[in-house]
């Protein structure tokens, strides 16, 4: 076996085990860090894809920011077994008929591309910053204007409404 | 017979790495251990006191008087705590401050027994941007540790260390923009060859490496940012639960990240293991590749040094911040500074280039 089948492999188990343990934890800053696993375990593949640029990225933004703010939240809620809201019975049931349907969706989509199963033998060279960068700033640069005027605005919704909040309790 | 020939290169590679990096972790938990002893001595030579001088020669065995110490105390697990993340607190921490130091380049390449070995464990293309994955990642050693000791002072110094690491992690960042559009590499290898031939970085970014430096030392919770461990307001901060080894380790890790992130600027803006006002290349021919190689490790150690010595020096003469100064400081003055400092040196790199 080639070594990166057997980290395929490994990174894999990892990625499903820690989903399940996001799931099935019943602490949810255990959740959280199980969470934060997964996003390593997919780094993981990333770097196997050979898309450097992409699995740091995805260590900083999504393991890194994303998930301490996550963290964050989660650790100032104190939730425990006793204040959990409990759901109805249809509810558990609507949930696990719409999460599986998106998972039929997902195999039936993946299931016959075979891009996908060759991008993973590390032979690409798209996700290396050099390339990557090339293809965003000249075939893909009105996009990635809007969406930065996209964050550009949510951020600047964010100030105005913590402005509000503090001048109402001054006054 | 050619498998097993490329499995003994492999090995012989693997081994190669293996050694650099045992030699790396030792290297930085011996001075790690030393700065402990620095500090206290130079905290002492500015307050005209004496310091550790009981303990060998000078003091020099306080060190390892210390952490036997720490090694012999009883180890206490609250009750009411999280065993699991209790335990991984101070374990994540540790390791989070050492995994920065594999793409830091030591030193050029030696020759061993006809063997090039580079001192470097990983000469990855996007270096710097792994330095600020590892470093985000350090939070959590803290969070971790403040939450599950199930104490609300500990969680408050958790979450005043998260909140400041992530503001300063922002201004970090942009400072760096400003230099990494004048080397057009993310190597930090490539940076310091740079460096060799144009001079250091610190000529072209004075102010880069002024943001810069007050985020590294917000990054390392040291004074004048060490309010996760303000003991007026929070007793002891977020390892106030802890005891023993695991202490320990939350104490430590904060030295030895002072030591990797001295290491970090060297590279980024003193030339890294470059020696100043000497020709390497001639040098090389007239004592050889190893000896120069050696003398620009020792380089590269002497400007940690420094830095060593400059956490200890601010940290003795600056009191500390008030928590809003802090976040102003962070948020309303060095990001829109580094802004700035992106666009000035992006309009000169254009106006040169024209």
């Amino acid at each position: 076996m080639h070594i990166n089948e057997i980290l395929f492999w490994f990174l894999t188990a990892l990625a499903l085990f820690s989903a399940m343990m996001v799931v099935f934890s019943k602490n949810p800053v255990h959740s959280v860090l199980w969470l934060i696993m997964v996003f390593m375990a997919i780094t993981g593949h990333y770097i196997i894809m050979n898309a450097q640029f992409l699995a740091i990225v995805n260590m900083i933004v999504y393991a890194g920011a994303i998930m301490v703010l996550f963290l964050f939240v989660i650790m100032f809620m104190n939730l425990n077994a006793e204040s959990e809201p409990q759901k109805s019975k249809w509810m558990k049931f609507a949930a696990v008929l719409s999460g599986g349907s998106l998972m039929l969706i997902l195999i039936a989509a993946l299931k016959d591309n075979d891009g996908f199963i060759s991008s993973m033998r590390g032979e690409g060279s798209i996700g290396l910053i050099k390339n990557l960068g090339k293809v965003l700033f000249t075939e893909y640069v009105v996009p990635f204007e809007i969406s930065s005027i996209l964050f550009l605005s949510a951020m600047v919704g964010a100030v105005v409404l913590a402005k509000k909040e503090s001048s109402t309790i001054v006054s | 017979m050619i498998t097993m020939d490329l499995l003994a290169i492999d090995l012989a590679y693997g081994l190669e790495k293996l050694l650099l990096i045992g030699g790396i972790i030792t290297v930085s938990l011996i001075v790690a251990m030393y700065t402990t002893y620095a500090e206290r001595k130079v905290a002492a030579w500015m307050q005209d006191r004496r310091g550790p001088n009981r303990a060998g020669p000078f003091g020099l065995l306080q060190p390892v008087a210390d952490g036997l110490k720490l090694f012999f105390k009883e180890e206490i697990i609250p009750l009411t705590s999280n065993k699991t993340l209790f335990v991984l607190g101070p374990a994540l921490a540790m390791v989070t401050a050492m995994l920065t130091s594999a793409v830091i380049p030591w030193g050029s390449s030696i020759n061993i027994f006809g063997r090039d070995v580079s001192l470097q464990i990983a000469d990855v293309n996007i270096g710097i941007l792994y330095v600020f994955g590892v470093v985000s990642m350090g939070v959590y050693g803290i969070m971790i540790g403040g939450w599950s000791s199930n104490n609300k002072f500990s969680l408050i110094a958790a979450v005043r260390g998260a909140s400041q690491i992530i503001s300063y992690e922002l201004a970090m960042g942009l400072s760096l923009i400003a230099l990494l559009m004048m080397t057009g590499s993310l190597s930090l290898k490539t940076i310091v060859q740079q460096q060799m031939e144009g001079g250091w970085n610190i000529i072209y970014q004075p102010l880069g490496f002024l943001i810069f430096l007050i985020c590294v030392f917000a990054e390392c919770n040291r004074t004048p940012f060490d309010l996760p461990e303000a003991e007026n307001e929070l007793n002891f901060g977020y390892h106030q639960e802890y005891s023993s080894m695991k202490l320990g380790l939350y104490l430590f890790s904060e030295y030895v990240n002072m030591f990797i992130s001295s290491a970090v600027v060297s590279t980024l803006f003193f030339g890294g293991y470059d020696i100043p006002f000497v020709d390497e290349a001639a040098l090389s021919l007239s004592l050889g590749a190893n000896t120069v190689a050696l003398l620009g490790f020792g380089a590269l150690f002497a400007k940690i040094l420094f830095f060593l010595f400059l956490f200890i020096w601010v940290r003795w003469t600056i009191p500390r911040f008030r928590y809003d100064q802090l976040m102003d400081l962070g948020w309303k003055k060095l990001i829109p500074l580094a802004l700035a400092n992106m666009l000035i040196t992006a309009l000169v790199i254009l106006w040169l280039n024209k």
